[in-house]
């Protein structure tokens, strides 16, 4: 099938393309892109005529970027389907306007090995909406005792490690992870948290925490572990990348090292830079997440932290739960929100106030985390997968999770009223419209 | 005291969450049932035909004896559930427990809960009024409202009195419901404890913090002396009862640096000779056992309040 994309405002940062133009997509690829500044008057895109099964998709007064690359999800298959599964998950990626998600290894088995690996990639061609990269375990069982098979997962298909939410502790090891991990070119995510520091801790700790009566994680917990990786970044010269940063002291530590010229990436999730720690009040379980919402002035040097290019990218963390995991005591609730479908339209919050331009904000939903991952997504070019997301900056949307695609309904933002949202999807020259 | 103030909610879940009004007439209408509770026939009527269970998910002696002799004498009929006899051992939810209480027909649900939170989450998903019995390290309101009462007795009245809480506040909710109630009546309130659990940030409260007895407790009004919860030494707070017996434990000598009209209080159980030396617990200025008493009579008025509040 043939498609072609007319009249949209096209952004793609991979080719510094930002103007109106036609896109032309066949057999699920991109094969020409043509810019009105640019074209000769009459020129059209040269497909148009010879394919019967042409689609035309107006775009008119609409943006038409690069699908997203989500570089931090949680699809839950294998071992906890009632939560989310394969199929849902990438789902609900393809409404919240993502074309490529990355599924974090703790799942039950844990992606600690090749085999999982290779039933995620199965899985995700023969169910999923969109392209999915397995992210494995760094180590065994994400025990933090001994490391992962790293090289043969690679060879079967994984992009980075982590043992997301289960950082690991020794020292010894972490340089081991990121001197290993060099001869296979991917970076080691670490979720950074002091495990000591964080014990028995459900939010941010502080005077709200105390009011509330729950145990609370201090911003050091999270920032003595980027300390200590940037340290060890630096010591083994492995790529290193800093999972959901959520703190002023995290963005500083993360500036330094950028300075000092070590190979450190990093990104933020929407959450932190949208709501703080107040939305816990009421013991709301769907505001428990890790690392916790912290407060105002944290919130504003994620923004800085984006603005000045110390955050590369901003990634999902998409966690679903189902609604009797967090209809709980909050001390039991598990950590997590559902944030895929509601991604976009908080982060376009960044360019309605002027903190980020389009393009730069499509940069770090796209292009940086198809960089730090080595992978062929987030770019127009021609001969690309024709992933394609249309978006309508003006369009305004109650946020409401019983209408998600994604299992896990739990969400901090519940009723909030976003602007902007995807329209229309197109994952591999799959069309998928959403409103 | 205003005759027109009534309850907003169903249910009691903190001291955070009442109005001035609303605690006044709490402790006014408790003036009335310990007055009832002098009388030969210590029982009356109020609330005949309803029902209260208990639900305890924590060890309590004191104040489940208490919640149960007030629905006793409010002649509600009574079911008494404790976490080791109950199905939570096999695995049930909490809000299914909940529920299941609620369809045997609870018209009160008193709570006691490890975790902070808990009496808010029932709230929203019952329709029992739900009565906070201490959960986590979040409130423990009747507490509050009894020693209050106590206070109002001895004192009559609360504003400008100097209320020193001594022990480990960081992890107690009878401190942090006190604390909400005496700002609240204009007290200046002083907590005085480690600074391991006695963090800085709480002056945001408008109360003041002090390491040491000696500044802390001079010329006090009222001592509110803590237990020290022995389930929490195991994370290292201070490094052993004996130490902290002698920065912080109330001795006679310690208790001269207080107004000489001081009065001793203390939630129990207590800990003599740590946190609180024996000839202070039982000598002239404690007032430790008549809490006791004052803790039946206002827990009487919470739940003939919230009755009325349900009709």
């Amino acid at each position: 099938m043939t498609i072609l994309i007319r009249k949209g405002h096209i952004i793609d940062p991979s080719q510094g393309i930002d103007g109106i133009g036609e896109i032309l997509i066949e057999d699920g690829k991109i094969i020409e892109i043509i810019l009105e500044a640019k074209r000769g008057k009459g020129q059209r895109a040269k497909g148009k005529e010879r394919d019967s099964e042409l689609r035309t998709v107006d775009a008119s007064g609409l943006y038409v970027l690069p699908g997203l690359v989500d570089m931090h999800t949680h699809l839950r298959e294998p071992g906890y389907e009632y939560k989310e599964t394969i199929k849902s998950g990438t789902g609900a990626a393809v409404r919240g306007g993502f074309t490529t998600v990355c599924a974090m290894p703790n799942t039950n088995p844990v992606n600690d090995n090749s085999s999982v690996t290779e039933f995620i990639i199965r899985k995700a061609v023969q169910e999923g909406s969109c392209a999915v990269y397995p992210i494995g375990a760094i180590t065994k069982l994400q025990k933090g005792e001994e490391l992962a098979e790293i090289g043969i997962m690679c060879d079967e298909g994984c992009v980075a490690f982590s043992d997301d939410g289960r950082p690991v502790m020794n020292s010894e090891l972490m340089k081991k992870a990121l001197e290993y991990s060099k001869i296979f070119n991917v970076p080691i995510i670490s979720h950074c948290e002091d495990r000591d520091l964080s014990e028995g801790g459900v939010m941010n700790s502080g005077l709200l925490s105390i009011t509330l009566g729950l145990r609370g994680i201090p911003p050091e917990a999270e920032e003595v572990m980027v300390a200590r990786d940037i340290a060890l970044a630096g010591l083994t010269r492995g790529r290193l990348h800093i999972a959901h940063v959520s703190t002023e002291g995290s963005v500083r530590l993360i500036r330094l090292a950028k300075e000092a010229g070590i190979a450190v990436t990093a990104e933020t999730c929407p959450h932190y830079f949208s709501i703080t720690e107040a939305a816990v009040k009421g013991y709301n379980t769907n505001a428990k997440v890790n690392p916790p919402l912290r407060t105002e002035k944290d919130v504003e040097a994620i923004k800085d932290g984006l603005k000045d290019g110390i955050i590369d990218a901003i990634a999902t963390d998409h966690a679903p739960h189902h609604r009797d995991d967090k209809l709980q005591e909050f001390d039991k609730a598990p950590f997590g929100i559902s944030g895929i479908e509601t991604a976009l339209s908080l982060s376009l919050k960044l360019v309605h106030n002027g903190i980020l331009s389009l393009s730069r904000l499509v940069e770090k939903m796209t292009l940086n985390p198809s960089t730090i991952l080595r992978i062929d997504k987030g770019t127009l070019k021609v001969g690309a997968d024709a992933d394609i997301v249309i978006i309508d900056m003006k369009r305004q949307f109650r946020v409401e999770p019983d209408k998600f695609v994604s299992k896990g309904k739990n969400t901090p933002f519940e009723g909030r009223v976003l602007k902007g949202m995807p329209v229309l999807t197109i994952c591999k020259g799959r069309v998928f419209d959403i409103a | 005291m205003t005759a027109e103030c009534t309850f907003k909610s169903k249910d009691l879940l903190g001291i955070k969450e009442l109005s001035k009004d609303e605690i006044a007439l709490i402790l006014d209408t408790a003036s009335g049932f310990r007055d009832v509770l002098r009388r030969d026939i210590k029982k009356v009527p109020a609330l005949r035909g309803k029902t209260a269970v208990n639900l305890f998910f924590e060890p309590s002696t004191r104040t489940r004896t208490s919640f149960e002799l007030a629905e006793k004498r409010l002649s509600l009929d009574v079911l008494n559930l404790s976490v080791t006899t109950s199905s939570v051992v096999k695995g049930e939810t909490l809000m299914d427990t909940a529920l299941n209480v609620q369809a045997l027909g609870a018209d009160f649900m008193v709570i006691r809960h490890p975790s902070s939170g808990v009496p808010h989450l029932l709230s929203g998903n019952i329709k029992a009024s739900v009565i906070n019995a201490g959960d986590g390290t979040n409130e423990h309101p009747t507490q509050a409202l009894l020693d209050a009462f106590t206070i109002m007795e001895k004192k009559g009245r609360i504003e400008g009195l100097r209320v020193a809480i001594v022990g480990d506040i960081l992890h107690s909710r009878v401190a942090k419901s006190n604390i909400y109630l005496l700002t609240k009546f204009g007290a200046e309130v002083r907590l005085i404890g480690p600074p391991t659990l006695v963090p800085k940030r709480l002056e945001q409260l408008g109360v003041k913090t002090f390491y040491d007895m000696e500044t802390g407790l001079k010329d006090a009004d009222v001592i509110m002396m803590l237990r020290i919860q022995m389930e929490r030494q195991d994370r290292g707070f201070f490094p052993s009862t004996l130490e902290y017996s002698r920065y912080w434990g109330l001795n006679m000598e310690r208790l001269s640096l207080a107004d000489k009209e001081a009065i001793v209080m203390h939630p129990g159980p207590m800990n003599r000779g740590l946190e609180i030396a024996s000839d202070v617990a039982d000598g002239p200025r404690s007032v430790i056992l008549e809490q006791v008493t004052n803790g039946i009579a206002v827990r009487m008025a919470v739940m003939y309040l919230l009755g009325g509040v349900r009709g």
